[in-house]
């Protein structure tokens, strides 16, 4: 057991507050469960390292505009100069053909396009997407998930038998036909923006069963807690047990499922992309530079690189603040 | 008793067990099968029986929390058996329960203050000084300090915590409380500390309890009357003194043994008998008596026939074909028997399902 839970101590004196006395009294404000959690986090290097990339990234995706300003340029000009019209692949030699100060990744073949400022506004659309799909699927799992756990019965059996049939979806071939038959306009939007939506709508929609199925776990063992009994027999009434009661024991499992399910849908989206549906071009995003720079892994390897490294470093930066997130608030670990 | 506070009659509790996808009843485990007694005001009703035989389930068949398959509740003077949830709420100010494990009842992500104001807020009662005030001043009545209001459970050992719970139970000044167990989670250096807390605060707040614990010693501090469950019946039930001086239902006489005996003199005296196996299921309980697979008095009548819970001396009652310290006009059959039980008793006879007695 680790320090901070050390306050609690025995109880081998008559007087309660004599162990509490004893601990130095240096707060009167109790430690709460996600300040011990904060504590623990903060000693997890792995953790704070993939927490520091993550605002590293969120921080670069939002000043893309200001950053390409100074660095790489706009992210759809394209700067023919630079490439070689025999090979279409970039004026130089080596692997670092194409790289300059102007261009500090390179630029693209065919058309010269800088491969920095590419991969900051694709970091944008990843992070949108990675972020609103997870927020779709955070509410919809959260809801279904404590509803079935807590009112169990048929309701249970339903909900259940309804997220095994999401996660045995094809969801990539339901994406790809639904993406496919975008419309130009609807509900007030329209080319990406629409695009846009729908991605986070799918991308949600499939994956909420992999937090409802944890959060319907997690309820069913709550809800046998004598804690709930103690509420029920003052006479609280289901909304107040849930909210008031459930939902508070659950934020870790939610902060921890959604930080690991974000990476997922990244690489969904990116996937998608890969596979030629989503985004369309010129907007920028990872998958399509992954796609667009196979044909030239062998005269321009970089373009295949840096948007390959762009996903993994991002899809491994919330693998291991969540994992690390994970062990800080495990409830096994706090009691 | 002429008012009592509850009056249990024929209560049961049969937990249905299904199987299949259209949950088809194959069966019931009979957790609480037909139990009656009164409580008085302002007295201690211990009620005592192993692990599984049924007590957590009358307790929270006393407070609504599962609804009775028979039989009826009357709390001052209101049946309240069916009363529909609705209409139970304002009632929960009155009969509360001190729940058995006190890592479980006590929300963790909860303030001591919310955990112990949360009666006020669900109930929807205003108080003079606000509810900090009001929760500030239980703490102090269940010995804790008013300063541990913005602290989690978590910082709490378990006989604090215990506390907390408790005052959560007297935040509405119930009249009726049940205490399932009450420090059974507890190091037994300091269940006495609870005990005596139990005992204070009845004096001070005229409470009424049901004490629940599945050991003899407990139970004999607070208790005036003492119940004694045997696989959701109650086998024994007679005030404190009688109880413990002349236990008459032989699975009383066992437990009593369990007990540890302060005075060495009359721990001589005493045999120890050890229950042979454990309870049987409560999903097919022994037919007629249910002690019958453990007693060391079974005949074959105990088999044929449930002994009715009788009155055999004043405010003792006793359901056993053969009785121990049986009164003279008790069935002249016990006498014979006790001899067979005390010839067992010289020699120790291990194994089967028959008893097993050892010095
Ligand atoms: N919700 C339930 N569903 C099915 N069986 C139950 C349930 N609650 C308790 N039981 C069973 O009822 C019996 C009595 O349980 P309980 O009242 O908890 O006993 P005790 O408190 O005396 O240990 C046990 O056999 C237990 O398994
Ligand atoms: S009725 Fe028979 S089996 Fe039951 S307790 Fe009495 S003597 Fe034992
Ligand atoms: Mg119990």
């Amino acid at each position: 057991m680790t320090a901070p839970l050390d306050v609690s101590g025995t109880e081998s004196s008559a007087r309660p507050e004599a162990v509490l006395q004893g601990a130095g009294r240096q707060a009167i404000e109790g430690r709460s469960l996600g300040q011990i959690a904060w504590a623990r986090l903060r000693r997890d290097k792995v953790a704070i390292t993939g927490g520091v990339v993550i605002v590293l990234l969120i921080v670069v995706a939002v000043l893309a505009p200001v950053i390409t300003n100074v660095v790489g340029g706009p992210p759809d000009k394209f700067n023919e100069e630079l490439i070689d019209p025999t090979f279409s692949s970039p004026k130089g030699s080596g692997i670092f053909a194409g790289v300059s100060w102007e261009h500090p990744l390179g630029v693209e073949p065919v058309n010269g396009r800088d491969v920095f400022s590419r991969i900051l506004y694709g970091a944008r659309i990843s992070l949108l997407i990675g972020f609103l799909a997870t927020l779709v699927s955070v509410v919809l799992g959260v809801f279904f998930g404590v509803v079935a756990g807590y009112f169990g019965g048929w309701v249970d059996t339903l909900i259940s038998r309804i997220m095994d049939v999401f996660l045995a979806f094809p969801l990539l071939l339901f994406a790809i036909a639904l993406v496919g038959v975008v419309p130009d306009e609807a509900f007030g939007l329209s080319g990406n923006g629409l695009r846009l939506a729908v991605l986070v709508f799918i991308i949600g929609f499939f994956s909420w069963p992999y937090i409802g199925r944890i959060i319907r776990g997690q309820t069913l063992s709550l809800r046998e807690r004598e804690f709930v009994d103690a509420a029920r027999s003052l006479g609280a009434r289901s909304p107040y047990i849930l909210f008031r009661e459930l939902l508070p024991n659950l934020v870790a499992p939610i902060i921890v499922y959604s930080t690991l399910l974000i990476p997922t849908n990244i690489l969904f989206e990116a996937a998608l992309s890969f596979l030629g549906v989503g985004i369309e071009r010129p907007t920028a995003t990872w998958g399509k530079m992954l796609e667009q720079a196979v044909p030239f892994y062998s005269v321009a390897p970089l373009f295949v690189v840096v948007p390959g490294l762009a996903i993994f470093i991002t899809v491994l930066a919330f693998n291991l603040l969540g994992d690390g997130l994970r062990d800080a608030l495990d409830p096994r670990g706090t009691r | 008793m002429s008012d009592p506070l509850l009056s249990v009659t024929g209560l049961r509790k049969h937990f249905p067990i299904t199987k299949g996808l259209l949950r088809r009843q194959v069966g019931a485990v009979k957790a609480v099968d037909g139990v009656d007694f009164d409580v008085a005001r302002g007295e201690t009703l211990g009620l005592v029986g192993e692990s599984g035989c049924g007590k957590t389930t009358t307790g929270r068949l006393l407070i609504r929390l599962l609804d009775p398959t028979g039989g009826t509740i009357v709390f001052d003077g209101r049946d309240i058996t069916r009363l529909p949830q609705r209409r139970m709420r304002p009632l929960r100010r009155d009969i509360q329960m001190i729940f058995q494990d006190p890592y479980s009842s006590l929300n963790p992500r909860h303030t001591v203050g919310a955990i112990v104001g949360a009666p006020f807020r669900i109930q929807g009662i205003e108080t003079e000084h606000g509810v900090k005030r009001a929760v500030q001043e239980i703490l102090e009545l269940v010995g804790l300090s008013p300063e541990h209001y913005n602290r989690y459970p978590h910082e709490f050992s378990g006989g604090q915590r215990q506390r907390i719970g408790i005052a959560r139970t007297l935040a509405l000044r119930p009249k009726l409380i049940i205490a399932d167990e009450p420090v059974s989670a507890l190091d037994v250096s300091i269940q006495a500390q609870v005990v005596n807390l139990l005992e204070d605060l009845q004096n001070e707040l005229d409470l009424t309890y049901v004490v629940i614990a599945h050991d003899l010693s407990v139970v004999r501090h607070i208790s005036e009357r003492v119940a004694v469950m045997y696989l959701g019946k109650i086998v024994e039930l007679a005030d404190r003194r009688s109880l413990y001086e002349t236990p008459m239902h032989p699975y009383t006489v066992a437990l009593m043994s369990a007990v540890p005996v302060p005075d060495p003199a009359r721990r001589r005296q005493r045999d120890r008998i050890r229950l042979a196996g454990d309870v049987p299921s409560p999903l097919n309980p022994p037919a007629a008596c249910r002690f019958h697979t453990r007693c060391w008095k079974a005949r074959e009548v105990c088999r044929q026939e449930e002994p009715p819970l009788a009155e055999l001396a004043p405010g003792h009652r006793v359901a056993c074909h053969f009785p121990e310290n049986a009164p003279a006009a008790a069935p002249s059959r016990g006498d014979s028997d006790r001899q067979v039980s005390d010839q067992r008793s010289e020699a120790p006879a291990g194994g089967g399902g028959g008893p097993a007695a050892t010095s």
